[in-house]
């Protein structure tokens, strides 16, 4: 990086780096800030994330609901003749009804383990995950389930093909294991069985259609799809549009979105005053010394120029030590914690840098204007 | 003859304003010349710094004009005054002001560098300006680590670094003990001083009055006097 550098910026650079107890101070500030926000966003992303498990597993690419449905986990049950109806609006290839409910379960240990069944279409199976072990044809057989294998596999005793357990007294055999896209979010191991063994094992309402799958013929038939379906009174929204509804709900109605707004503009707050503290007490230091440049022949515009590079060389080292750090801290929790929902996104990233740019911008800003007012002639006053 | 180096006509320089206008500089005029070392003395609060800022581009007056080398340096915009202090001023400040961060060459480099030169080729002239001054042995170390005298020679080194016509000294041995102060002083008349370069000093130390060519004193904002000072040894 050094020889691109022209002379008056690595004088600045030098000017920096060699300042040892500021400059880490100042990456200290920024480091620190990157890395609670970054947390913050990656936590909140892994959530939004996981509540969206359903829709990311299954894959179907239009889901139709009951408009009231904020998120896959709480479906309200349609009637069947809805089923019937989206199979018969033109441009759908095919529509399949799925099931979702809770269910608790009995291991052989005796011990009772919340569940989440989804019941799948017993002609097509579409939506079926894909298996690690065993066949999805067993899944015919009887008391067949799948059990995906994510974080909270462990919770139903590590079950192996052919492990046997109670659900609501009907008797319940693994035949395959399947592994997902995405965890839930509420820490509840997932199973997966037929349409029909679902309505059957598990106490149900009237109607028992949790959402109805769509294939369309193509992408040209969906808006035509959604009208059809909004004049029936019931929702059909793509897989993005669901999880997008999803994500919604969770940042604006549960409370958890400004929660953690709040607390990332808490941490931007703490990064910005320690680092513009740190910064302008750096250029109060050198306020002489600038201006003494200014006496031997530097222009404003070089200084600036000198002080813009300053922040903006500190507040990317620290913005890479923050991602690195706060990488590695989730890195590290994930290994421990299999069901740990924290996740960096490009969206997060580009937030963190955002907010790491005003930073710097704020800091320069001061700094700069300190250094602007500096006149020669202070200098020669002492 | 001598070649006219600084002329300054007329200068005035007020602070505040209405009742509270303080005249700093009042109606000064006077010439410098190439090869003399001229004193300016007076008492705290005389003008003297306001002077020397005034006829170096630093402080614009509120009257009066100011001719380096025939050119009226007030007529410039702000990035030519800069350039031409760059290129035809030397500073030597008061408390010196070098940059601890920096070492030694690289303090002395920074005109050099401010002239877009390349760093290496910077750092190397500057050791040979070091070595000028004979300190070259202290290139890598911070000034911090030098004694008083040594930081005033690091000071007149990237004062002469950029070659610069006209040498300004700001109360050179303010921060000296005696003997160092004299012996800086008869250092700068015998290597630095030359046919093509004018040196300026302002000072009441009257202990280096002895190197000067000619001392001009001052006193409330006017010159009250130009006094011709000891030959200068050839």
């Amino acid at each position: 990086m050094m020889p691109t550098l022209n002379g008056t910026l690595k004088i600045a650079y030098k000017l920096l780096v060699n300042d040892k107890g500021k400059f880490a101070a100042l990456l200290v500030g920024i480091t620190f800030a990157v890395f609670l926000m970054v947390m913050m966003t990656s936590m909140f992303a892994g959530i939004l994330h996981r509540s969206s498990a359903t829709v990311l597993n299954i894959g179907a690419k239009i889901w139709v609901m009951d408009p009231a449905v904020n998120t896959p986990l709480n479906s309200i049950p349609m009637p069947d003749y809805t089923l019937d109806f989206v199979r018969s609006i033109k441009g759908v290839r095919y529509a399949v009804p799925l099931y979702s409910g809770g269910a608790l379960v009995k291991l052989r240990s005796g011990v009772y383990q919340s569940v989440t069944v989804l019941g799948l279409d017993d002609t097509s199976l579409y939506g079926r995950p894909q298996l690690i072990e065993g066949k999805i044809d067993d899944i015919y057989a009887d008391n067949a389930f799948v059990v995906v294998k994510d974080a909270e596999f462990p919770k139903l005793g590590n079950p192996k093909v052919g492990t046997e357990f109670e659900i609501n007294d009907h008797r319940g055999v693994i035949v395959g294991i399947a592994k997902v896209t995405s965890s839930g979010l509420f820490g509840v191991p997932t199973l997966y069985t037929t349409y029909n063994r679902a309505i059957s094992y598990i106490p149900s309402t009237r109607y028992t259609d949790a959402f109805i799958l769509v294939e369309p013929k193509n992408s040209d038939a969906v808006p035509h799809i959604k009208q059809q379906v909004a004049q029936l009174g019931y929702l059909a929204l793509t897989k993005d549009e669901f999880i997008q509804k999803t994500s919604t709900f969770y940042k604006y109605q549960t409370g958890l979105g400004t929660n953690l707004l709040i607390m990332t503009i808490i941490s931007f707050a703490v990064g910005l005053s320690i680092s513009g503290q740190t910064f302008y007490t750096f250029i109060l230091e050198n306020l002489e010394k600038f201006g003494a440049l200014k006496a031997i022949g530097a222009k404003g515009k070089e200084l600036v120029f000198m002080i813009l590079f300053q922040a903006t060389f500190t507040s990317l080292t620290g913005y890479g030590l923050g991602i690195g750090l706060a990488s590695l801290l989730i890195m590290i929790a994930k290994l421990r914690l299999p069901s740990y929902a924290a996740r960096i996104t490009y969206g997060n990233l580009g937030f963190a840098f955002i907010m790491v740019v005003i930073i710097a911008g704020v800091s320069s800003y001061i700094g700069v204007r300190k250094v602007l007012k500096i006149e020669p002639f202070d200098i020669f006053r002492g | 003859m001598a070649t006219l180096a600084v002329k300054a006509d007329e200068l005035v320089k007020w602070f505040g304003e209405n009742d509270a206008r303080t005249f700093a500089v009042q109606g000064v005029s006077f010439e410098a010349f190439f090869g003399e070392m001229l004193y300016i003395e007076g008492p705290s609060g005389s003008g003297k710094t306001t002077l020397l800022s005034l006829i170096s581009g630093i402080l614009r007056p509120n009257s009066g004009s100011v001719l380096v080398e025939g050119r009226d340096i007030w007529n410039m915009t702000s990035d030519q005054i800069a350039d031409f202090r760059l290129s035809k001023i030397g500073f030597v400040f008061q408390d010196y002001h070098l940059f601890p961060r920096l070492t030694t060459a690289e303090n002395v480099a920074i005109p050099l560098i401010l002239k877009k030169r390349d760093w290496n080729e910077s750092i190397d002239r500057a050791t040979e300006y070091l070595d000028i001054v004979g300190i070259k042995d202290r290139a890598l170390l911070p000034p911090v680590k030098l004694s008083g005298g040594e930081q005033q020679r690091v000071a007149i080194a990237r004062a002469i670094a950029g070659s610069p016509d006209i040498l300004i000294f700001d109360e050179p041995t303010a921060s000296l003990d005696g003997d160092t102060g004299r012996r800086i002083v008869e250092f700068v008349k015998q290597n630095i001083l030359n046919e093509n370069r004018c040196i300026i000093i302002v000072t009441h130390d009257s202990r280096i009055f002895e190197y000067a060519d000619r001392i001009m004193k001052m006193e409330d904002g006017r010159i009250t006097g130009i006094e011709k000072g000891a030959p200068r040894e050839k």
